[in-house]
């Protein structure tokens, strides 16, 4: 892997890779400003809705009715999916949902499967699985198939090759595809994309997809693309294979009214996805899997300050509107899912290794503003660093810093005296203790150190106070 | 009515003159100023940190010092927000005002009565406004406002910017600023570059973390745009040189 999670081995951090994508000026600016036109499209689009406010609140409170009677609601679903002809599977952890999904395709004596979008066979490293136990794998989506084709991870939950200029995917086409040196034309590239995708959608026996809800009325799911290639490889195989975090679960199927309507207008912007795709039962002669999968998701319930992470719906808005993730690029977090909704999504799956994702933000609060199912997404950054400092996923030299800083200010005197002797040697300010070589000065100048505190001011010029 | 100014560590330290405007600008409206001495800080810093439970020293400290006020006013959105959110205290925190929603809220003032006849480039503090929502969120389907513009628009002469993004972050972010040194600064340039391409002459906020960062880039590339905090044209300061 070039990107991604290889940078884990590497051991970089999101400060550190952020630091790196940056270094391409251009290219940040370019990066920045195609994200915010999507946030752009996404206001235009919600603001066309004088409901919409009322409709985020509603989502918010269908999902939390369904975190709340998770139980039972999943009961239910697999009551009706196993009723309609669909085999249910149920996976503990990223490895159990692997190897489900890998002894379905051996049962069917498959060795070649095409998949579409799903962030959570990304976070199950299904792809990995799948090639080392010897299943050629092709991702279907298009931004899917050009980080596929590159070795890298999606850099967007939305839009997966976000990170890549026309350029860079002419150069991929032409390497892997065959296409004309040199041709960047948006269109020849999709045609070509086209042909190839084409003859995997016709050869091949097993489609896997991701699930954006399944109902537990009915025991149907519903899976939204705008390129309709989900549609075409579960119509097209005979073996289907859906693949679900439990959390996607909503109690009934007319609170699809309320998804749809908000799903791809936070997403892109656009009214509804093109395809939004309902399936109940396999057609004759079809089989129909659903994997659903844990994968620390209990424990996520079961912590009270993190839960409403779950009712994420990945649409990728706290993402667009991120002035962080916009110039860091989504390879910065190091995890399936980028951005503010990665950074409370990651520790819980490990903490060590993404202790620095919320600290990788400057808690502005965008992120929650835009959320349509509401997540608290900037205060649970702010808690998971409570967390992490306590569970001592925090470096050494910063928590004698904040010791020392704690001291400093919990001692009026020693904050008069600190404050004079820093103002002076430029030393002293709290947002400079956490490095000795204080950074703050590689690209900016420190404030003019004035004469006097305000606090010597006042008590010369307000006597008798 | 009895205020106590709360004057956030760093403007005590490196900008006395905001403190200094505040002060006087309140004075000015009939309040009885006091400044209690025994303040640091508001243990923000730390909290944002991920160390909250070192606060109790600070919080202890601002308890102690901040009783007995009508109310209690921060030229700072930010500190006032962690205060707000943090410290426990009903008591005092129903009392703690950041300085603009106290001047509109509270004192209601309608008739400034100063000068400023600049073009000013508004930076919107993501925790005075998405925080102690002192403006509306361009995020949000919800009917436009703003207590800082309110204040600015009664300054005689101010011509206030419009940027291309009005409430996007500047990348101060407390200790992400060092944590994060080039994100920091890439977010910061960007902000600098929205404001001179729109004409900003002069560049304010009611929180001085924010402006302090973005300053310092100024500084170091030597960019035509002064610096001063929301306090300081209300009060009418005069903008010493102008680099245009």
């Amino acid at each position: 892997m070039k990107n991604g999670r290889d940078a884990r081995t590497t051991l970089m951090n999101h400060a550190e890779l952020a630091e790196n994508f940056i270094k391409d000026g251009e290219r940040t600016t370019w990066h920045d400003e195609t994200l915010w036109f999507v946030r752009k499209k996404r206001d235009l689009a919600a603001f066309q809705l004088p409901e919409w406010e009322a409709l985020r609140e509603a989502a918010s409170q269908i999902k939390h009715n369904g975190l709340s009677n998770m139980h039972d609601y999943l009961v239910a679903f697999e009551e009706k999916a196993t009723a309609n002809g669909i085999k249910i599977h149920w996976a503990m952890d990223a490895l159990e949902h692997n190897q489900i999904v890998h002894s379905i395709l051996k049962e069917n004596s498959i060795a070649e499967i095409i998949k579409s979008k799903s962030m959570l066979t990304e976070e199950c490293h299904l792809n990995e699985y799948l090639i080392e136990h010897g299943v050629d794998v092709v991702d279907t989506d298009l931004g899917e198939r050009i980080v596929q084709l590159r070795e890298e991870k999606p850099s967007h939950i939305v839009l997966p090759a976000i990170h890549l200029k026309k350029e860079d995917v002419g150069e991929t086409f032409h390497k892997y595809l065959g296409t004309e040196k040199g041709n960047k034309d948006p269109q020849y590239l999709t045609e070509a994309a086209r042909q190839h995708l084409r003859e995997k959608f016709v050869s091949r026996k097993a489609a896997l997809t991701g699930v954006n809800f399944a109902v537990a009325e009915t025991g149907e799911f519903v899976v939204c693309t705008n390129e309709g290639n989900a549609d075409m490889g579960a119509h097209l195989a005979d073996v289907h294979i859906a693949c679900m975090g439990f959390e996607k679960i909503i109690p009934e199927r007319k609170h699809l009214g309320v998804f749809l309507r908000l799903l791809a207008r936070s997403a892109t912007g656009q009214p509804i996805t093109t395809y939004s795709s309902h399936f109940k039962k396999p057609r004759p002669g079809q089989q129909m899997h659903i994997v659903i999968v844990d994968n620390g998701r209990s424990q996520q319930l079961g912590r009270e300050d993190f839960r409403n992470s779950l009712k994420c719906i990945r649409c990728g808005a706290c993402m667009n509107t991120c002035p962080v993730y916009r110039r860091s690029g989504g390879h910065s977090y190091h995890s399936a899912v980028a951005g503010p909704i990665g950074s409370i999504l990651a520790p819980n799956l490990d903490m060590r290794k993404n202790a620095d994702l919320p600290f990788a933000s400057t808690l502005c609060g965008s992120c929650s503003n835009v959320c349509p199912v509401k997540i608290d997404i900037h205060e649970q950054l702010y808690k998971w660093r409570q967390v992490l400092v306590k569970e001592g996923h925090v470096p050494f030299g910063k928590k004698v810093a904040m010791q020392a800083m704690t001291f400093t200010l919990s001692h009026p005197g020693v904050f008069k005296t600190a404050g004079k002797v820093g103002r002076s040697m430029m030393g002293l300010a709290p947002f400079t203790v956490s490095n000795g070589l204080n950074p703050w000065y590689k690209q900016r100048e420190m404030p003019a150190p004035p004469k006097e505190s305000f606090r010597e001011w006042f008590s010369k010029n307000r006597n008798g106070q | 009515m009895n205020v106590a100014l709360f004057i956030p560590c760093y403007v005590d330290q490196f900008y006395p003159q905001v403190a200094i405007a505040t002060l006087e600008l309140l004075e000015k409206y009939g309040c009885d100023v006091h400044f209690p001495k025994n303040q640091t800080c508001c243990g923000q810093p730390m909290a944002n940190s991920g160390f909250e439970h070192l606060t109790h020293g600070c919080n202890e400290l601002f308890v102690e010092n901040f009783t007995g006020f009508d109310y209690i006013v921060c030229p700072s959105g930010s500190c006032t927000l962690h205060i707000k959110e943090h410290l426990g205290d009903p008591a005092i925190t129903r009392k703690c005002y950041e300085l603009t929603e106290f001047l509109t809220d509270v004192l209601v003032v309608d008739d400034l009565k100063v000068k400023f006849p600049y073009k000013v480039g508004l930076h919107q503090s993501c925790h005075g406004q998405r925080g102690l929502k002192l403006a509306q969120m361009s995020e949000l389907n919800a009917p436009p406002f703003s207590k800082v513009e309110r204040l600015l628009n009664q300054v005689e002469g101010l011509e206030l910017v419009n940027l291309d993004r009005k409430d996007e972050c500047c990348g101060f972010g407390g200790t992400f600023c060092v944590a994060e040194e080039a994100l920091s600064v890439r977010m910061g340039q960007d902000r600098l570059q929205d404001h001179l391409k729109n004409g900003t002459q002069v560049l304010t906020a009611a929180d001085m973390s924010c402006l302090m960062h973005m300053e310092g880039i100024i500084r170091r590339e030597k960019l035509p745009i002064k610096v001063m905090h929301l306090a300081e044209i209300l009060n009418g300061s005069t903008v010493e040189e102008l680099a245009v």
